[in-house]
């Protein structure tokens, strides 16, 4: 809502600076979002008129003219514009003005003296229009000073309303409040009847009563549509940011800005029988005034007429039925639509009316009458016109009600957190011209009918802490019931584990939840297996249409996206949801949403550095970090498949048997179509296995001596580690404390088809020393289950 | 006797001469070994007259331990000048860099959560999650949004295409963190169901929010932090001293500006906008607007399971992001979510 600071303080007019008045209604709801200068800031440039024009005598173009402002002698002023006449009025620069750019000083043109300047609108920064001299009214005072005359030390005021204040989307709403902010008295524009002239009328029809309660409409006989529009009307209009188009059109405007009720004017001429407000008949169309034409759905009211649909009520009007320069009789509508009759309707149909906008937040019920009265008189003090009496068409049932609302200070103080005493509620409520009822300390209070937002005890506290201000309202520390908070051992934060990833020399990203469909279709394994995509019905953009399943996918894209910046090294990881279907039923029934930690490591292993070999980060790599995020708890490996990995570098990772995750190096087809180069190793692991932590259990320390035995033995190529770790911890007894792999071999020595596993196995008893014999018996034992179930042989 | 000490002299010239210490024994062998001078001696002692002997063997003996006492002396010298030499060949640069791989970083959002999270905890607030995928219930209706309220509109709101291909009305991506205050006030309602009085509700809820909205200052997707408080007497002035309180922690700036001004929202009633201005800095003495607050609507409370009459709480909504944009002097939303590691690696 954009208004002029000069027209709000005609109707209220406290004492207080542009700053402060503009601080206020901040500090009250209404959100000051602009305050500008109505024009350029300039001085000494007065009303002019021209007496008499010349011609220079040494150019064609300029002339010579003498020039009143106001003082004895007329000056002498050169001017070049091609508008200017004898007689007419203009604004002049005096010698030592200072206009946006220039000062004027006394010159020299073309050989004669010249006093001044006479201005077009842009020289004085008040448009762009440089076709010639402003020309001002016949009546201007000579000699006034023009920021007076064209009250240009206004500001233009744009507050940013929120959508329950629908009654500040007028002069007369904001006044209202100001008034109660200030208590500077309310000047409300004096409204009378204007008395019928002729008697014709227009009947009126409530066919959709719910969607229009009250309807006035009334005949004006005879305007004169040429009429120009006075100047006084159209700064106020131009400053609330309504461009100026006829007369006709203006006071519409006009009158809903000032009271803030949306009026309409029809050709009364196009008009046939009476009006109808009713809902469309099926496949009903209408040519809009904005040459759209609309198929209104069937809870749309349509203003009609006996014959046809003349406008969409309370959005906008039909282009045949309005007014224009032929127009000699209007007809008048000012009517009541409600807010859930309206709300969405112009929205559906891609755009918004200054009139859709105040309906579906909620025009005053009560305002029909006085304002189609404003309306009337300020047409016929302009353009003339015999005004018909004006004709209402109530529905009172379905007209909104105002139920009392029952207030208690009590109520207020505990919500506010600070006692008002009844009397300043009481002269708070009546301010803001509620109707209030005092009983004892309480209150019953009813609110007005331009008032919509205000229901419940709550809607009346928060007016009560808004007028008395919330700045007035203390912050002191709060005062609570203490409860220590828990601090498990049995589980760490995410936090927690982010440093350690991030110790881990990788950088924390966050990418978009919604992805590329061809993200999911290359990395998802759960759309490897058949789910299909969960798909955003309105994307912003195709390339965010679908949830991830996965993390893959961003880290990808952050990959190939620092690629493109010339960083080679990338190591990253993101904490965050994917989404399946899913029928099992989570706090969203339908789909499963679970926290992931995703890595992704590419290039050098380490930074380039002088002292360690150059080498590309590899599976073992990445998989020495998950470890690490699991220690000390044992994960298991298993060799698997998955769409985005390849095929001999992937595996589950496994907690306990149950799998938490993969691990594994991006499918060379991947590397190849995201142009990576070399491929990375990325990781995804379930977050709620990793937040999970052991409990800390102490075991015995021995103080008799270890005894460590290695056992190198030689198997066949492919056999993996995993089967025969296990199957040698399995056979080992209580004193073996821990069997390790510390060497794989292959080469010389061993044939082509077979690699040395070479373990170190450490035993100590808590009891005693160990004797040799049990030791040595140990390692036949573990070479024997070896050689059995592995063909192993000991490597000699 | 001229003669031992002219021996400890040579000894001590030969000794000085031996730069090794395979010399050093070779000289030491000239004197004190089996064929050495002092040996000798020593041997001829025998051959002297008795009353001469106890003399002249003192004398021998006392040469003899000048000597080994310069061999000792001149070993251990041997010895510092190999070890000198020694670490002399094996100095660093100790200006190179060490070797291996330095740290990572955390995301800037992600670290003022962490601070946020921090600090509330420090006054009693927990902190709960919520599925982001999320019901429209969760998100307007038990939020008391009207049913044609603009919010819910395609416009603003994402949703999500059914399996027939048409969009599911009953979900949406969350538009807000505030649907965790519906999930945690009915969780604590239920937990404390059988209770005359319940316990207070502290909570803070953050997470990433989507709405349909993309330019230079709006990302469809950000974060926000819920915060919600509900008791017997939380008022709006408590409101008040928690908000301004976090925020001058927040910042680390005890003179920054706080303001809170009459808004709307559905869910709350009396509203609030919050606005900081800082003292110093690029942005001194400026309103920015940085979160969204107010009292608890009654309609939300029942929602939650709570009588209104008996309970009154306050809850309050922020854009982390912008705060790290503040705090960082960030000046792009964008940077957040382009993964650029220049810019990443600039948190630790």
């Amino acid at each position: 809502m954009q208004f002029s600071e000069s027209w709000l303080r005609s109707l209220c007019n406290p004492s207080l600076s542009s700053e402060e008045l503009c601080h206020v209604l901040t500090m009250a709801g209404l959100e000051v979002e602009e305050r500008r200068p109505a024009s350029a800031n300039f001085s000494n440039v007065v009303v002019a008129q021209v007496l008499s024009v010349d011609k220079h005598p040494d150019a064609d173009k300029l002339k010579l003219c003498a020039v009143d402002v106001g003082e004895a002698a007329p000056l002498q002023i050169v001017c070049g514009a091609p508008n200017v006449a004898a007689g007419m009025k203009v604004p002049c620069a005096r010698v030592g003005a200072r206009l946006p750019g220039i000062e004027i000083k006394r010159a020299k043109v073309r050989g004669i003296e010249s006093f001044g300047m006479l201005c077009s609108a842009r020289e004085l920064g008040l448009s762009d229009d440089h076709g010639g001299l402003l020309p001002l009214a016949a009546d201007a005072r000579v000699g006034e000073d023009i920021r007076r005359h064209l009250d240009l030390d206004d500001h233009l005021i744009t507050l940013k309303l929120t959508p329950n204040r629908a009654d500040c989307l007028s002069l007369l709403g904001i006044a209202r409040e100001l008034s109660a902010l200030t208590g500077a008295p309310l000047l409300a524009p004096e409204v009378q009847p204007v008395a019928a002239v002729v008697a014709d009328t227009r009947a009126v029809v409530l066919d959709a009563p719910a969607s229009c309660p009250r309807y006035c409409g009334r005949i004006v006989r005879g305007v004169d549509a040429r009429a120009a529009t006075p100047e006084w009307m159209k700064r106020r209009i131009e400053r609330s940011g309504i461009r100026a188009i006829s007369f006709l059109v203006d006071v519409t405007n006009y009158v809903m800005l000032e009271l803030g009720q949306p009026l309409h004017a029809f050709d009364d001429a196009e008009l046939a029988g009476a009006i109808h407000v009713r809902l469309p008949n099926p496949g009903e169309q209408l040519l809009l005034l904005n040459e759209q034409t609309v198929t209104p759905s069937a809870d749309t009211a349509l203003i009609a007429d006996d014959e046809k649909p003349l406008a969409m009520a309370g959005v906008m009007g039909g282009e045949h039925s309005g007014i224009g320069d032929s127009t000699r009789d209007l007809f008048l509508e000012s009517a009541f639509f409600p807010p859930a009759a309206i709300a969405g309707k112009a929205r559906a149909l891609g755009f918004s009316s200054d009139a859709s906008h105040r309906y579906e937040r909620g025009v005053d019920f009560e305002l029909q009458r006085r304002a189609i009265e404003r309306a009337t008189q300020l047409i016929v003090e302009t353009c003339g016109g015999q005004p018909g009496p004006v004709v209402e068409a109530v529905s009172a049932a379905h007209l909104p009600t105002r139920k009392p609302v029952r207030l208690r200070t009590a109520r207020a103080a505990k919500v506010i957190g600070i006692r008002l005493g009844a009397e300043r509620i009481e002269s708070i409520l009546k301010g803001l011209g509620l109707g209030v009822e005092r009983q004892g300390e309480d209150f019953l209070v009813t609110p007005p009918s331009f008032r919509f937002d205000i229901e419940i005890e709550e809607d009346l506290i928060e007016e009560i802490a808004r007028i008395h201000g919330y700045d007035n309202i203390p912050s002191p520390p709060p005062v609570a019931q203490m409860a220590m908070m828990p601090a498990t051992e049995h589980s760490r934060t995410a936090m927690s584990l982010r440093r350690l990833v991030a110790a881990r020399d990788y950088h924390e990203v966050v990418t978009y939840s919604f992805v590329e469909a061809a993200w999911e279709a290359d990395f998802s394994a759960a759309q490897a297996a058949g789910a299909a995509p969960i798909v955003l019905a309105n994307p912003i953009a195709s390339q965010m249409g679908v949830m991830r399943s996965t993390l893959i996918g961003g880290l990808v894209g952050a990959l190939v996206a620092n690629r493109k910046r010339q960083t080679e090294r990338v190591r990253i990881f993101e904490l965050g949801r994917c989404f399946m279907r899913d029928a099992g039923a989570g706090p969203v029934a339908g789909f499963d949403q679970p926290l992931r930690l995703g890595g992704l490591a590419a290039g050098p292993a380490l930074p380039e550095q002088w002292g360690a070999p150059v080498s590309r980060v590899d599976f073992y790599d990445v998989k020495a970090d998950v470890e690490a995020l699991f220690a000390p708890r044992r994960l298991e490996f298993a060799k698997t498949g998955h769409p985005a990995l390849h095929p001999g570098r992937c595996a589950t990772v496994s907690l306990d048997g149950r799998p938490v995750g993969f691990l594994g190096e991006l499918h060379p087809r991947w590397v190849q179509k995201y142009e990576l180069g070399t491929a990375p190793v990325v990781f995804e692991l379930e977050l709620a296995a990793l937040l999970a932590t052991p409990f800390s259990r102490y075991e015995e320390v021995s103080r008799f001596p270890a005894v460590i035995r290695d056992l190198a033995l030689v198997v066949p190529q492919s056999q993996a580690l995993a089967p025969l770790l296990t199957a040698l911890r399995g056979a080992a007894p209580a004193i073996v404390r821990d069997v390790a792999l510390f060497d794989v071999y292959q080469g010389k020595g061993l044939a082509e088809n077979e690699k040395s596993l070479a373990f170190r196995i450490v035993m100590q008893d808590t009891q005693r020393t160990l004797e040799d014999a049990e030791v040595e018996a140990v390692i036949a034992d573990l070479l024997a289950v070896a050689s059995r179930d592995f063909h192993a042989s000991l490597r000699g | 006797m001229d003669n031992l000490d002219q021996l400890v002299a040579s000894a001590t010239a030969d000794f000085a001469a031996a730069t090794e210490p395979a010399r050093l024994e070779d000289a030491k062998a000239r004197y004190l070994g089996k064929e050495g001078s002092l040996t000798a001696l020593l041997k001829g002692l025998g051959k002297l007259p008795a009353e001469e002997r106890k003399s002249a063997g003192a004398a021998i003996n006392i040469a003899k331990e000048r000597i080994e006492s310069l061999l000792t002396a001149r070993r251990e010298a041997l010895k510092n000048a190999q070890l000198e030499a020694q670490l002399a060949t094996e100095a660093l640069d100790v200006t190179l860099p060490g070797r291996g791989s330095l740290r990572g970083s955390l995301h800037p959002v992600i670290i003022s959560l962490d601070r946020i999270e921090q600090l509330f905890r420090s006054i009693g607030f927990d902190v709960a999650d919520g599925p982001e995928i999320e019901t429209d219930w969760h998100n307007f209706t038990a939020l008391n949004t009207p049913e044609n309220h603009p919010a819910r509109s395609m416009h603003d709101t994402f949703y999500l295409q059914g399996e027939d291909g048409k969009p599911q009305d009953d979900v949406l991506l969350r538009t807000h963190t505030s649907p965790v205050q519906i999930r945690s006030m009915l969780a604590h309602t239920e937990r404390y169901k059988h209770l005359e009085t319940m316990p207070e509700l502290r909570v803070i809820c953050p997470g990433r929010v989507y709405r349909v909205d993309s330019d230079a200052t709006h990302s469809p997707m950000f974060h926000q932090v819920e915060g919600l408080w509900i008791g017997e007497a939380v008022s709006f002035a408590d409101l008040k001293g928690v908000v301004a309180d976090f925020l001058r922690r927040f910042f680390e700036s005890d003179d920054l500006k706080v303001r809170f001004r009459p808004s709307f929202f559905p869910f709350t009633e009396p509203s609030a906008e919050i606005d900081v201005a800082f003292m110093s800095g690029a942005l001194e003495g400026r309103w920015l607007e940085i979160a969204g607050c107010g009292m608890v609507h009654p309609n939300v409370l029942r929602f939650g399971g709570f009588d209104p009459e008996k309970y009154t709480g306050f809850a309050f909504g922020m854009g982390p992001d912008r705060l790290t944009m503040l705090r960082y002097s960030i000046p792009d939303l964008r940077l957040f979510f382009e993964g650029d590691l220049r810019f990443l690696s600039q948190f630790q």
